[in-house]
């Protein structure tokens, strides 16, 4: 579906404080933005990005602070693309948790729906992790065409 | 650490119903602070009725969720009664994907004294 070659890139790196949550996909709408997506497309976006940037703080870098990069991509034929990547603990059974409701954090309410959202308002999930290194979490999502696109 | 404002938050008392009216943005960051400002809330009062409403919520994530279904499950641990009231289609949306209308009363039309 994508492209070799993005029409457009943008990479940044801040540190694991939940407040950059925000900052995140407020980033991750901006740079979307420029394909004139609609407004269930762009809510779409933030809320994954705001997932996987979530996941990092709270499970990749659990009890410290470390640095997610976010990569974002767009193509011609109108796919966007984000990458969240953080250098924490990593996951040991992706399949297990990427399961609807699984959570390694009940007591902090968490409601073990963040991949489940991400797959839902996304087309395509992938998650790269090995224990101790880090999560590299790949979505995917094609906007659609204008309305007075020939 | 980067400071932000704290997520407004008003409430309502009407007899013996407390409606709790967020606003902004709910994800990991901010849930934090309104899951303690709802309970606190919650604990003095001792209401029979926590409504949130949600009409003023633009954006919430999975972390919503959590702090949603945290208050019920509280709610029901103090045989209170819980409503969620007014979510705008973002949020219905998320509120849908986990079917929470299963557990929790979702109402779109809530009457109460608007708060703004």
């Amino acid at each position: 579906m994508a492209k070799a070659k993005p029409v457009n890139e943008l990479k940044c790196a801040f540190p694991s404080w939940s407040s950059n949550e925000a900052l995140a996909r407020s980033v991750a709408a901006s740079f979307a933005a420029q394909m004139n997506p609609t407004c269930e497309e762009v809510s779409d976006i933030k809320c994954a990005v705001s997932e996987a940037v979530t996941n990092a703080i709270v499970h990749g870098y659990r009890d410290t602070v470390g640095e997610i990069q976010l990569i974002l991509k767009l193509y011609a034929d109108r796919t966007f693309s984000a990458e969240v990547r953080d250098r924490g603990v990593g996951i040991r059974d992706v399949e297990e948790a990427m399961r609807p409701l699984f959570t390694t954090d009940p007591e902090h309410e968490r409601s073990g729906m963040g991949f489940t959202i991400i797959e839902n308002f996304t087309d395509s999930l992938r998650v790269v992790s090995s224990p101790g290194k880090g999560t590299r979490v790949i979505m995917k999502k094609k906007l659609s065409m204008l309305p007075l696109a020939k | 650490m980067l400071t932000q404002e704290e997520t407004p938050l008003r409430t309502v008392t009407s007899g013996k119903t407390l409606t709790v009216f967020i606003e902004g943005d709910i994800d990991h960051h901010t849930a934090r602070q309104i899951r303690s400002r709802i309970d606190t809330k919650v604990y003095i009062q001792r209401p029979d009725e926590l409504i949130l409403d949600l009409s003023r919520v633009c954006f919430m994530d999975s972390s919503g969720l959590g702090l949603i279904l945290g208050r019920y499950a509280k709610a029901v641990e103090l045989g209170i009664a819980f409503k969620v009231a007014n979510p705008t289609p973002e949020v219905r949306r998320i509120l849908d994907l986990a079917g929470t209308e299963r557990l929790i009363k979702i109402e779109t039309a809530h009457q109460a004294r608007r708060a703004w």
